[in-house]
């Protein structure tokens, strides 16, 4: 079998093993695993940039939330109903990614970190500024009218799961493409080595830029989604823990494979939830496990699996 | 319901049961008492679930404590006096990390993993209003105790109630003729650059003016703040009166470095609670407090004239005449809030029990009954004062109190009235569908 | 109040935090020039520092200077030991690399910040200062402990400038900064260098806590903000350059005071944020660093 082959029967069969799960899964893990895919398609838009790109940014929840607020405000200002209000979300992660890619991208390495990182602090300082707008840090809900797409309601658990798994499939699909397509391979071919690259007359800048660009949309993607399917939009979405997360989400799961951010997103969610049962110092064993994989799995979840096992793991 | 009859019931409850394991004798006398009956006649005594959402870590963490502690007293005293409908009662309590995200995880694993009855206790407005929608769409009654106006405001829904504690508008309209006619009538306001914050701005800035008073200036101060002082010079020298209000980890830094800018020449200072809670007030640094005022929930130190309700309710608890701990004197609780889980089991009591509450299938009986509750009495389960609840905006209202210091406590000098603190409606729930 | 004894409190006000800032940051310094990682548990180092502090206040008794000169020995050190521990047991393990040192030291954090929570609680707690007299301006009153915090971070920093440039431990530090390989190839035990680094680094931020720790309080969730804030330093002030940083302190304390002068509070922050950012998008090897090496 043909590495794109087995990765297609693997990629297909993760999604084909989340269509199942919704009918034999406990109505609890049910909306667990809604959460977790619209947070994956988060993961999987900073490993964009991250994994594939090398360019570790520390301030992408303000593409996330820009998404969550683009669409959030729409819908509580000017009355659009879910599908606009969608778009807008997207809009705004397009805009802002754009001009924050424009801006950081003059930087690299550890000066990129922080210049996300101000953005992004500026962007959660700013919600907090309009609060007669934003409601601040206590946000606001989407009220469940307000979430019918196409006639769905998304209020609804398994219209919800439905709904987070296509968009699931849909960016998982689209970052598979992405990196096979001569577009992802400059960007791999960056992150190897940016001066060859360069030395080899791609032009660097406008491929780092698109990656800011997309990595920032996905984002954004999620974000909307997220407010949409939990009917919530919250500065708290915006402060810096949500950009460390997306980076935790990743290098757990792998960065630079596409099953990675699935699979750290869900480890994560996982974690945190068993161990808040046992302990409340829940977050001591998470960061005892954060330390324990960077000792003996440093290349996360699927990325220690590829070395082992399989090779032609994308 | 008289106050007497209210006072009573607990003890009485709780004589009836031992007299009950006496001799069967007893039972007949008990028959008397609903409650008590289904206890004896209880086909099941599986427990009532309640999941409690607390904030364990996070900024909450130190008000979670306290609500922790106060729930399981009023839990203990639950079971003590024979449960609900002849049921113990189990809280399920889970850590929600003062986050919305999470708090609104933690309602889907009380109602689809741990089968929760209710959901119950949380405090920080912004995990109400990311757990809420959920409990809406699971129809889970959710009892909050937060003193946000989110409830009141019609931005929730129907199985979101608020039923043991006021709402901030509420708070602030009736504590506001006590100021203009008090301490001043130009008054500057300090408030963190928060909901919460403008929720205090607004409301405050709207009953300070009605009440012929005048808003010189609004400070908002960044919540990630850790230092004060540079923001005090933004004070008008005219301000009669400086109102403020903080919540967070940094509030006695604020207080103290307000009493360094100003030392013996200050203003009037009234101050909502929330800036010293959990706060010992003879912290050092705190001294220049003295004869300021204090909006307070419930008074944190004994008055002279303390009501047999409070004892009752502080020894439950383990609080001593000063708001702290009987365990360590130096741990100050989280006096002027945390009642409002104690009122708020003992009112998902009530509801349960009119509504004849047996399993998840009668959660809107429950809801309907809560919402059908209005007066209820000054007693051990409503230490704090009597109550008015509002079935259609699902908010509960009650008195203010307003101390001053003095010496280095806190001694009450007025208490609102319920009609001082009530407002028109702003949403009908139960027009909702349940 | 008039403008100018407003602008004199604000900058007053932007020295102390300059001060505190000064310190911590250049723990993060050393250890990002010398091991070139990024730790991000510093901040907690920076909250153990002030957690510790109240402990031994607490435990001393008698007179508050007697609590608070212990703590400012006793803090550092077990913070530096502390330190030293983690780099043993895991950042050298890792060897060093950067990313997975992030992650590292993002479990580190957690970790330390949860055992606090755990032990000390989710209070904040006062230590009470050593001396606390007010100084009376005509338009305000300012407390004489904060003229003590900004001139014991100056004696601190000139000290850890003697240290780098007078001492011995100073060479072996700046040659293993300069060039690891050739450092080893010299018999510079490196990786006890590191150690002591990391231990030292978290000294600084410890020391830095110590002295803000009667100012503000001691809480569990407090390392966030030094965090960030020596970050913005350490990268604006150049990175590794001891001297950079300590002028970026300044700088970014100084404004952080005076520009709440002009705008609102918050808006004052979001201002401050974006300048730090794009003063990097525009000389991203900060002020005065050199170009890219």
């Amino acid at each position: 079998m043909t590495p794109t082959a087995k990765a297609f029967l693997l990629h297909g069969g993760l999604v084909l093993a989340l269509v199942a799960g919704h009918f034999i899964l406990p109505e609890y893990h049910q909306g667990n695993l809604a959460r977790i895919m619209a947070l994956a398609v988060y993961a999987m838009g900073y490993n964009v940039l991250f994994g594939y790109s090398g360019l570790l940014s520390l301030g992408h929840a303000m593409f996330f939330s820009a998404g969550m607020y683009g669409m959030g405000l729409s819908v509580q200002h000017l009355g659009f109903g879910a599908g606009p209000a969608f778009v807008c979300g997207i809009l705004a992660g397009v805009v802002l990614a754009t001009a924050v890619g424009v801006l950081a991208l003059r930087t690299t390495g550890v000066a990129f970190m922080i210049v996300t990182l101000m953005f992004s602090q500026a962007v959660f300082l700013t919600i907090l500024y309009f609060t007669p707008w934003t409601r601040g840090d206590e946000g606001f809900v989407i009220q469940p009218v307000d979430r019918m797409l196409f006639g769905i309601d998304l209020s609804d658990a398994t219209y919800r799961y439905f709904a987070a798994l296509v968009l699931f499939a849909i960016v998982m699909l689209a970052t598979s493409r992405l990196i096979q397509a001569p577009f992802g391979r400059v960007l791999i071919a960056i992150r190897e080595n940016e001066e060859r690259t360069r030395m080899l007359g791609y032009d660097v800048y406008r491929h780092k830029l698109g990656a800011v660009i997309l990595s920032g949309t996905i984002s954004a993607v999620s974000g909307a989604a997220y407010g949409l399917l939990f009917g919530y939009v919250g500065a708290s979405f915006a402060s810096v823990q949500y950009s460390i997360l997306p980076l935790l989400w990743v290098l757990l799961g792998g960065a630079g494979t596409i099953v990675g951010p699935f699979l750290g997103t869900l480890f994560m969610f996982y974690l945190i939830d068993l161990t808040s049962s046992i302990t409340t110092a829940y977050m001591l064993l998470a960061g005892a496990a954060l330390v324990l994989l960077t000792l003996f799995a440093p290349e996360g979840l699927a990325g220690s699996f590829r070395r082992r096992l399989a090779p032609w793991l994308p | 319901m008289t106050t007497n009859d209210k006072k009573d019931l607990l003890a009485t409850r709780r004589d009836i049961l031992k007299g009950a394991a006496a001799g069967a004798g007893a039972l007949a006398a008990t028959s008397a008492l609903p409650g008590f009956v289904r206890y004896a006649q209880a086909q099941s005594s599986e427990p009532i679930k309640i999941g409690f959402q607390v904030h364990r870590t996070g900024i909450g963490a130190a008000y979670g404590r306290w609500y922790d502690r106060v729930t399981t007293a009023a839990a203990k005293l639950i079971n003590d006096g024979g449960g609900i409908n002849g049921r113990p009662v189990e809280i399920i309590a889970e850590d929600d990390g003062t986050d919305p995200k999470r708090g609104a995880e933690v309602v889907e694993k009380f109602a689809s993993q741990h089968k929760c009855d209710i959901a119950y206790g949380t405090l920080f407005s912004h995990v109400v209003m990311g757990s809420a929608p959920r409990a809406g769409e699971l129809k889970i009654p959710y009892f909050v105790v937060s003193e946000g106006h989110h409830v009141a405001s019609g931005a929730l829904n129907r199985y979101t109630l608020q039923p043991g504690i006021c709402d901030v508008k509420s708070q602030v309209k009736s504590m506001a003729p006590f100021v203009t006619q008090n301490l001043g009538k130009k008054v500057t306001m300090i408030f963190p650059d928060y909901a919460f914050g403008h929720d205090h701005r607004d409301f405050f800035s709207a009953a300070v003016e009605a009440n012929g008073g005048q808003i010189i200036e609004k400070i908002a101060i960044p919540p990630t703040e850790t230092s004060f002082t540079r923001y005090f010079p933004k004070i008008p020298r005219e301000t009669e009166v400086i109102y403020h209000v903080m919540v967070g980890p940094a509030v006695l830094t604020f207080v103290k470095e307000m009493g360094e800018f100003y030392g013996p020449n200050k203003p009037q200072i009234f101050g909502f609670i929330d800036s010293l809670e959990a706060v010992d007030l003879n912290s050092p640094g705190l001294e220049f407090l003295d004869g300021t005022y204090f909006w307070e929930g419930m008074p944190r130190y004994a008055q002279a004239d303390q009501t047999p309700y409070d004892k009752f309710y502080r020894d439950h608890v383990g609080v001593d005449g000063n708001g702290a701990s009987t365990a360590d004197a130096k741990d100050v609780s989280t006096y002027a809030h945390m009642f409002g889980c104690w009122e708020t089991l003992f009112v998902i009591k009530a509801g349960m029990e009119a509504a004849g509450y047996q399993g998840t299938g009668d959660r809107t009986k429950l809801i309907e009954a809560v919402e059908a509750m209005t007066d209820m009495a000054q007693s051990n389960e409503h230490p704090q004062g009597a109550k008015r609840f509002n079935g259609k905006t699902h908010q509960v209202f009650g008195p203010q109190y307003i101390s001053k210091v003095e010496g280095g406590k806190l001694v009450v000098q007025h208490q609102t009235s319920i009609e001082d603190g009530l407002y028109d409606d702003e949403v009908d729930y139960t027009t909702q569908a349940l | 109040m008039d403008f100018g004894p407003y602008l004199f409190l604000a900058s007053l006000e932007g020295a102390v935090t300059a001060a505190v800032l000064a310190l911590t940051a250049a723990g993060l310094s050393l250890v990002f020039g010398i091991m070139r990682v990024v730790n991000v548990a510093h901040g907690e180092f920076f909250m153990l520092g002030a957690v510790i502090a109240w402990w031994v206040a607490s435990l001393a008794g008698g007179h508050p200077a007697v609590g608070f000169v212990l703590a400012l020995v006793i803090a550092p050190l077990i913070v530096a030991a502390i330190a030293a521990l983690a780099d043993f047991l895991v950042l050298k393990r890792v060897q060093y690399d950067p990313e997975r040192t992030i992650v590292a030291t993002i479990g580190l954090l957690y970790i330390i910040q949860q055992t606090v929570l755990m032990t000390y609680g989710p209070e904040a707690r006062p230590v009470e200062a050593p001396f606390n007299h007010r100084i009376y301006f005509p338009w305000f009153g300012y407390s004489t402990y904060k003229f003590f915090v900004i001139g014991a971070a100056i004696a601190l920093l000139l000290g850890l400038w003697l240290v780098m440039t007078r001492t011995r431990l100073g060479i072996v530090l700046r040659a293993t900064q300069l060039d690891r390989e050739t450092a080893l190839a010299f018999a510079i035990p490196v990786e006890r260098v590191y150690a002591l680094t990391f231990g030292l680094g978290a000294g600084l931020a410890a020391l830095g806590a110590v002295l803000v720790v009667p100012i503000q309080q001691a809480h569990y969730l407090m390392g966030g903000d030094p965090l960030l804030l020596s970050f913005i330093v350490v990268i604006i002030g150049g990175l590794g350059s001891l001297a950079g940083t300590v002028v970026a302190a300044v700088l970014i304390g100084m404004s952080d005071g005076i520009i709440s002068v002009f705008f609102s509070p918050t808006l004052a922050k979001i201002i401050a944020t974006l300048a730090v950012a794009l003063v990097l998008v525009f000389r991203p090897q900060g002020l005065f660093g050199k170009a890219a090496r």
